[in-house]
């Protein structure tokens, strides 16, 4: 009976979803406001009914009822009770259930807070936003139902991927669609405003909050993936390049220059048709990895069950509204009226820099991944594309934007001083020259260029720092008078620093980890010992454990350092009998300065084992960084001036701290 | 600086960014691409020992062999060609005989196969595509099931 509910409910949203798409259309042509206005309860009553399928949905997964097919297939009676929840996410029907569920949660976000939206550009993006879920409910309807019955019923699931049952996987989907979908705002302002032929710099002011939302949690979402990879799969990496990741990575990409482009349309008016363009760009590549993931041209742990009718209606959805959005912008682009050029050496040139070089190095990893999905369709031949060719062509084309984040914040709008500017990177050039000199004291092996990385995530670090220490006159200023205008300086400025700063975390960790890691395989019997970046570990041998729903094999790892005992490691093996499979569970050490980190390999004879011991320098920052930037995002997002309901109040009060580097 | 200064100033750095954009993909394009290979393929073709590739295919029955050390020798089979293969290292969880699997490294002098990377599997019904594919071409999968003349397991 539940299960009946949620699917009516799905249909009973999808008949709603086009009235929403059709009547305020119509209204703001034929000047109609009532029809226009009807755009927001449908908004509303969407993102209600659906909200109903998917807690009928999740429902059957907590009762673990088994005669509804999609249950039966990913989920067992003896799992734990946080990964039958996930588990409604963890496969492809009730993953793009949780998609429309997040999509209709925008559509009646905007229909509930955008009471100060002019009301036809309301009326067009909920209209267009409307047209989405219509594509995507009929997809779910025709081709992945997930409320299908098997009759009779069977006494137990199949079980769910056991690697997919683990805390960061359980809320990695989430996070990933709640970036991917809130794209689909920027798209919808986006069409909107070319339906209108109309576009402003408060179109930007509108567009920007919703888009820093979908970004922070993207980036939150790609590192959480990460972050998974690295204790979960056993291998010590954290990104492998896979075109999965690569899908997801293209729409953060894309979108990080949408951020910044957008910042130009506001302050200044210009880039506008720009930004449009990216904006449709942002969600295409977001629909592309819908694709990528679902249709089974991917080997990946993402590929979701193979359906070529699947495959081919995603095909179809990304033609209709990437073909259409790129038609619309072609026709009615010429007429939105264009900003004026500006100076190389301003804030907006260096944002432009910005932009150029990110949706070059954008263009870079879509063609690494989709060359041998192109290869292969045209001769036949498999190649594939890993590391090595991102590491030679993202890698050099993102290093200078990285050096040039810190000049953009420092710039003023419109005529900037790079004189000026560069002098007041001083400190920050001498702390990464300091950090390059100890970096090469430290370590004499390793890349000749790991040291310069480290300098780079100083210079980013310091740079960001410096940007709040301007503006607030330290050092410059008494303490009380730089106390103050701390105080005054917006948010956004605040978020603006965490998040450079979080990049600049991000690459130290990034840089030590991958030029200084340390990786020992070894033989090794019972009361064996590997020695490791100053680290001794003891084999103490294997012990058998059970756990709610697998066995495990435990090795037991005494670490000691320098003699002083330090620690315990009881890196595991587990099997899980329902599903027949078995995962790798790392035991990891986390010590100032890095992760100690082994792997149990397979038993050889005698109560030996293969042992991989990693020592990781400085890995954690590779995830501290993403989340700095994602709480960057979300102070950013606390400023007035881009809350949504006080726009213009909060301008003028912010207008004179506004003015920096003068 | 003129209107004119300004655009050209733009439309240059925006060429210059590109060029080194195509210069590094059509370079990293020569240079740091793998092929993927079934023993079929390499017994057809001339692959020079060195060359770093991707080998696909099923894992022999009964062919998974340990040194005294952490070095593993294993055959990879299409169901027509033999490859041996050696691996030092951890192999991922799924990795099983009569399974699929797909290694990265490369041909040694003597013929066999140095592989550097064994790559995991995450599912237990999973057949990598490149290998499914390969392995239809030998008629040792069809409709997405192992035919039996490999497998014994």
């Amino acid at each position: 009976m539940i299960a009946e509910t949620g699917h009516y409910a799905l249909i009973l949203a999808l008949g709603v979803a086009i009235v929403q798409m059709v009547l305020p259309i119509i209204g703001t042509r034929f000047n109609d406001p009532r029809l226009a206005a009807v755009s927001v309860p449908a908004a509303q009553l969407q993102f209600i009914l659906i909200g109903i399928a998917f807690a009928a949905l999740t429902v059957a997964y907590v009762t673990s009822d088994f005669s509804v097919l999609n249950v039966w297939q990913n989920s067992h009676s003896a799992k734990p009770m946080i990964y039958k929840i996930s588990g409604v996410w963890g496969n492809h029907e009730g993953s793009m259930v949780l998609w429309v569920l997040i999509l209709a949660l925008f559509g009646a976000a905007v229909a509930t807070f955008g009471s100060n939206l002019p009301r036809r550009l309301r009326a067009n993006v909920l209209a267009v936003q409307g047209s989405i879920a219509v594509a995507f409910l009929l997809f779910i309807v025709m081709t992945s139902n997930p409320f299908l019955r098997v009759d009779p019923a069977p006494f137990d699931g199949n079980g769910l991927n056991p690697v997919l049952q683990d805390p960061a996987l359980a809320i990695h989907p989430p996070f990933l669609y709640v970036g991917y979908v809130g794209f689909s705002m920027a798209f919808s302002f986006a069409v909107a405003a070319l339906i209108d032929g109309r576009i402003d710099a408060a179109w930007a002011r509108w567009v920007r909050p919703w888009t820093l939302a979908a970004w922070m949690f993207l980036t939150l979402g790609i590192a959480l993936g990460s972050w998974w990879a690295y204790y979960e799969l056993g291998w010590g990496g954290f990104w492998f390049w896979d075109p999965v990741e690569n899908a997801s990575f293209m729409p953060w990409l894309a979108g990080t220059a949408l951020l910044h482009s957008a910042l130009v349309m506001e302050k200044r008016d210009a880039l506008k048709v720009w930004t449009i363009l990216l904006a449709i760009i942002t969600f295409s590549l977001s629909l592309m990895g819908a694709f990528l993931v679902r249709s089974g041209v991917l080997t990946s742990v993402h590929a979701f069950a193979v359906d070529p009718a699947r495959g081919v209606f995603i095909l179809g959805i990304m033609a209709v509204f990437i073909g259409g959005s790129f038609a619309l912008f072609a026709w009615r682009a010429p007429l939105l009226s264009q900003g004026g050029l500006f100076a190389p050496i301003s804030r907006e040139g260096a944002l432009v820099f910005n932009n150029l070089l990110l949706t070059v190095s954008c263009a870079a990893v879509f063609v690494g991944t989709l060359y041998p999905l192109a290869l292969e369709a045209v001769t036949g031949e498999k190649i594939s594309v890993g590391a090595p060719f991102f590491n030679l062509t993202f890698v050099p084309l993102v290093i200078p934007l990285l050096l040039a984040v810190p000049f953009g914040p420092l710039l003023a709008w419109k005529r900037g001083d790079l004189l000026a500017v560069a002098q007041r990177l001083t400190v920050a050039a001498v702390v990464s020259l300091f950090a390059i000199i100890v970096a090469l004291a430290m370590y004499q092996s390793g890349p000749w260029l790991a040291p310069l990385g480290i300098g780079l995530g100083f210079w980013l670090i310091v740079g960001a720092a410096t940007e709040i220490a301007t503006r607030s006159k330290l050092f410059q200023a008494s303490w009380q008078e730089s106390w103050r205008r701390m105080q005054n300086l917006p948010r956004a400025s605040y978020g603006t620093a965490l998040a450079h700063a979080g990049v600049g975390v991000m690459v130290l960790g990034l840089v030590a980890t991958t030029a200084w890691r340390s990786e020992r395989i070894e033989a090794l019997a019972p009361g064996g010992t590997v020695d490791i970046a100053g680290y001794t570990l003891t084999f103490k041998g294997v012990k058998e454990g059970q756990g709610p729903n697998y066995k495990e094999l435990v090795g037991v790892f005494d670490v000691t350092r320098g003699g002083q005992p330090v620690t315990t490691l009881i890196p595991s093996k587990r099997s899980y009998a329902v599903e027949n499979s078995a995962t790798t569970e790392a035991g990891i050490y986390n010590a100032w300065g890095g992760d100690l980190y082994v792997v149990l390999g397979d038993p050889l004879k005698d109560g030996a084992h293969t042992v991989r011991v990693y020592f990781n320098p400085l890995v954690r920052l590779i995830w501290l960084g993403p989340l700095l930037m994602f709480i960057g995002g979300g102070v950013s997002l606390t400023d007035r001036r881009l809350r949504v309901g006080a726009p213009k109040r909060a301008k003028q009060k912010s207008e004179p701290v506004m003015a920096p580097g003068k | 600086m003129t209107r004119k200064q300004r655009r050209g100033v733009l439309i240059g750095t925006c060429l210059v960014v590109l060029g080194v954009a195509v210069g590094l993909v059509l370079y990293a394009m020569r240079d740091s691409i793998v092929f993927f290979y079934s023993p079929s393929d390499i017994a057809k073709m001339e692959v020079a020992p060195g060359q770093r590739i991707r080998l696909g295919g099923l894992v022999e029955t009964g062919s998974v062999k340990r040194d005294e050390g952490t070095t593993v020798y294993f055959s990879v089979t299409d169901g027509a060609k033999v490859l041996p293969v050696t691996y030092t290292g951890v192999l991922p969880d799924l990795f099983r005989e009569g399974q699929g699997v797909v290694t990265e490294g490369a041909l040694m002098p003597d013929g066999t196969f140095k592989a550097d990377n064994v790559l995991a599997k995450h599912d237990e019904n999973y057949m990598p595509p490149e290998v499914a594919a390969k392995l239809k071409e030998t008629g040792v999968w069809r409709d997405g099931k192992l035919t039996g003349e490999v497998t014994t397991q």
